[in-house]
């Protein structure tokens, strides 16, 4: 078991808190830490997990519609699933 | 990844919107209609839409009025995934009786996505692939790409013990004992988030219990998950037979 790794992952929950302002308090129910046998902290996956478990906040330009942008995100990428948040019209 | 994206499609938007009058009219006039259109409004889709066309209630958070010349108007407005911004703004023409259309409009953010924060154009993301694969280097698509775990960061959290992780992975439920700690925003029948204390999401649940109700109990389910990410054989399998799970 491994304190620092598991101040690391409460640090990345609280970074993502941040990310959006989403401001609550932590209740702890059993101070136990995490193992570095498994997981990963997640900016720390590897490359490949780092991109299937990734997301991009991406500007779509005006023209191609959402799914075209996303076909191509996917073909630059090698991927076979890639989704998007939304569109502005269909 | 991909399925928890479905959640953020259905959570709030933000727009910037012109919207173009077919006659002028005074400013505190579209002030006075834009306000009787925030809050919980009636909207029927428009014919070309990807949705069955019937009227339906959508909520608007907010319209502030960014500027007026008389024949445009600059808006932004905070609401709720599925309102359709053209059809509104047909809608503030008809009750200003003169008739107005949407000119032009940007989605400015998605859920917890903004477009201040981390957003990428498409060249970003070929810039950081030529790197990868001409100069063997990470860098710039660890930057283009954002762990996934971003895209929940506005639900309420609950942090579950390493031993449980695969069990919930598997479809069980979370009961009390896998529980790390707990955010005091997670309510009953609420989204809850799971992560495991390096913050990686497992899945999405629906609360069982209030967090002040977690902290007092000793046993029973606390989340019942809706939507896995985490593939299996990350975590160890640590449950001893069908039926106990989580210890």
């Amino acid at each position: 078991m491994d304190i620092d790794l598991t101040q690391k992952g409460r640090d990345f929950i609280n970074t993502i808190n941040e990310f959006c302002g989403y401001k609550a308090n932590w209740l702890i129910k059993i101070d136990e830490p995490t193992s570095p046998e498994w997981g990963w902290l997640p900016y720390e996956r590897p490359l490949e997990k780092y991109i299937e478990y990734g997301v991009i906040n991406l500007d779509k330009p005006p023209g191609p519609t959402s799914h075209e942008v996303v076909a191509w995100i996917k073909k630059m990428f090698n991927i076979k699933r890639a989704g998007h948040g939304g569109t502005l019209e269909p | 990844m991909t399925r928890v994206v479905g959640n953020i499609i259905h959570s709030s938007k933000e727009y910037i919107c012109v919207m173009q009058l077919h006659s002028p009219v005074p400013e505190e006039r579209l002030r006075e209609v834009l306000e009787e259109f925030t809050g919980v409004i009636y909207q029927r889709p428009p014919l070309r839409s990807s949705v069955k066309r019937a009227l339906r209630k959508k909520r608007i958070n907010e319209i502030e009025l960014l500027e007026y010349s008389g024949k445009y108007a600059l808006l932004r407005i905070d609401c709720e995934a599925g309102t359709y911004m053209r059809k509104l703004c047909w809608d503030v023409g008809l009750v200003l009786g003169v008739g107005a259309h949407m000119r032009e409009l940007r989605r400015i953010r998605t859920g917890p996505f903004h477009e201040d924060k981390n957003l990428v154009r498409m060249h970003d993301v070929a810039m950081a692939l030529i790197r990868l694969r001409h100069e063997g280097k990470e860098d710039l698509l660890r930057k283009v790409i954002l762990p996934g775990e971003y895209s929940v960061c506005h639900i309420p959290k609950v942090v579950v013990r390493d031993s449980a992780v695969e069990s919930i992975v598997h479809g069980a439920s979370l009961a009390v004992p896998g529980i790390v700690m707990v955010q005091d925003t997670v309510k009953k029948d609420s989204t809850v988030a799971m992560l495991t204390g390096k913050g990686e999401l497992i899945g999405l649940g629906l609360a069982e219990m209030d967090a002040e109700t977690i902290i007092q109990s000793e046993k029973g389910i606390a989340v019942k998950p809706k939507r896995v990410i985490m593939e299996p054989g990350i975590y160890p399998r640590m449950w001893r037979r069908q039926g106990q799970d989580n210890q």
